[in-house]
């Protein structure tokens, strides 16, 4: 079994969704993360806050500096993860498929380093 | 001894079946690709004394499948991966070749994966079962050949990593899949036309491939037959001065009998089954081409009427354009001039190239010579660009 990290990829400063398709939105991803406990491939998923709650940890001479905001701004951000099993990438990609039409967002699937 | 063995001609004809099997036994392209080539070596030192074995493709297996166990043994202190690999297939383990489905089938699948870049699909296609150089396909597609190399690398390294699988889709997604092999084969194909002819052969090649492996596709038969059709018009399509010629104004006594003869069985074996597709419609429509024993002759209702077909499965600015040219046959000039003018195609010099026949058909000379200027420049070939610059010289000709 691999790993793979589903990215929902959101774009910065988007309208969002009014409540009613929010809600359904939120529904849809409930039924996701169903589906895929139930297969046995969840492992771990959750939405992010957005950019503006992040701050930045960065070595610099033996000390740490904090910053506040996100490491680089762009024109999308990381909106949330999901973290699952599967056996190859076209079943990683089934799952992505499943997560895109149910976040209305693309996904960005990766694959982990394996581990030995 | 006798006759020295064509080491190259085994090359060319085993190295995919033989890289397609040391896949599976391998479970990675890089090493098979290695072992697969550590046998030919071998090969080029003892055939000349021993002579080419009875089963050239079943010697290069096993002996790379043997190259790559002592590999992997000696590699074993420093890799854990090869370790495991050298553990798990222990040198009994015989790489038989699948009784129901060929490797290759999978390797042209992992090959042609969607999530591989276009330009990677065509190049691993040709690399892994063509067998052709780095520098072969970099030299077809006009790229350097560190470009392209690194592109090959950068794409097994993803199939390794991201975990491609190496076998058929299932059933449920082998539609949409096998339509992404067919078009990495078409699109090889179509470079050759304007391009390196080498190309053509190797689309063709891959076409009889799947149809081998695919009997049971329709598609997959289309397709040959489309690529076989087009193939024999070669000798007819360029003059002795390498300027094109159109089909009208071709020598059809030039033309490849053989070629069309199996391609127009595969066509007739298409109708037969009743499942047609846009390949085999447009094989369809070479095949009534290439029926015609002059220009003249062209069954042009028969055309248009595959056209009208091709429509209703393909409804693509480019099918209209075509099928434009048979309403010029079979309704006048007129009537294919007002389907091309409401056409959104405004770099593509076929449009241009049709735009200027029909309106020198019209007797608009100085619109057409315009029209085929503008062809001209944006055509790929230079062939092409010749012929277009002729018709609008002759054009220039007929006005003074």
């Amino acid at each position: 079994m691999k790993h793979y990290l589903l990215s929902v990829v959101q774009p910065t400063g988007g309208q969002p969704p009014a409540p009613d398709a929010l809600a359904e939105i939120m529904r849809n991803v409930e039924a996701f993360n169903d589906e895929l406990r139930a297969a046995g491939a969840w492992v771990f998923a959750g939405g992010l806050h957005g950019p503006e709650t992040a701050t930045v940890l960065r070595p610099q001479d033996g000390d740490v500096l904090i910053t506040d905001g996100p490491y680089a701004e762009g024109k999308e951000y990381l909106g949330g993860l999901c973290l699952i099993r599967a056996a190859d990438l076209d079943e990683a990609l089934e799952w992505g498929r499943k997560a895109a039409l149910a976040t209305t967002l693309p996904i960005e699937v990766r694959p982990f380093v394996d581990r030995h | 001894m006798g006759e020295a063995p064509d080491i190259e001609a085994v090359f060319r004809a085993e190295y995919g079946r033989a890289v397609s099997v040391l896949v599976r036994f391998l479970g990675d392209i890089g090493l098979a690709e290695e072992a697969v080539q550590d046998a030919f070596a071998t090969a080029v030192r003892t055939w000349p004394e021993t002579g080419i074995p009875p089963s050239p493709a079943g010697w290069i297996i096993t002996t790379a499948r043997n190259r790559a166990v002592d590999r992997l043994r000696r590699e074993s202190s420093r890799d854990a991966r090869h370790a495991e690999a050298a553990r798990l297939y222990a040198p009994d383990a015989a790489p038989e070749e699948s009784p129901v489905r060929d490797d290759r089938l999978r390797l042209i699948f992992t090959c042609c994966h969607p999530a591989l870049a276009l330009q990677s699909r065509v190049a691993l296609t040709l690399r892994l079962l063509g067998g052709l150089n780095t520098s072969q396909i970099a030299r077809a597609f006009l790229v350097p050949e560190p470009t392209l190399a690194q592109r090959l690398v950068r794409a097994k390294a993803k199939i390794r990593d991201a975990g491609i699988p190496y076998r058929v889709p299932r059933d449920a997604d082998l539609p949409d899949r096998l339509g992404g092999v067919l078009a990495v084969v078409y699109l090889i194909f179509n470079e050759g036309y304007t391009g390196d002819p080498a190309l053509c052969t190797e689309a063709v090649r891959l076409g009889r491939l799947l149809a081998e492996l695919m009997p049971d596709e329709p598609e997959v038969t289309g397709l040959l037959a489309l690529m076989l059709l087009i193939e024999a018009r070669r000798p007819a399509r360029q003059d002795a001065d390498g300027v094109l010629v159109p089909l009208p104004e071709q020598d059809r006594a030039l033309w490849d009998r053989s070629l069309i003869a199996e391609g127009q069985g595969l066509v007739r074996r298409c109708l037969r089954r009743d499942r047609p597709g846009p390949y085999q419609i447009q094989a369809a429509i070479n095949a009534v081409h290439s029926d015609a024993p002059t220009a003249a002759a062209t069954d042009w209702g028969q055309i248009l009427r595959l056209y009208d077909q091709l429509t209703a499965l393909a409804p693509t600015p480019v099918v209209a354009l075509n099928r434009a040219v048979a309403v010029a046959e079979v309704a006048g000039p007129a009537k294919a001039l007002d389907l091309v003018d409401s056409l959104d195609l405004p770099r593509y010099h076929v449009l241009h190239a049709i735009r200027a026949d029909l309106l020198r058909r019209l007797d608009r000379p100085a619109e057409a010579a315009g029209e085929y200027a503008r062809a001209a420049e944006l055509a790929e070939s230079a062939a092409e660009r010749a012929y277009l610059d002729r018709c609008r010289r002759d054009l220039d000709h007929r006005t003074t």
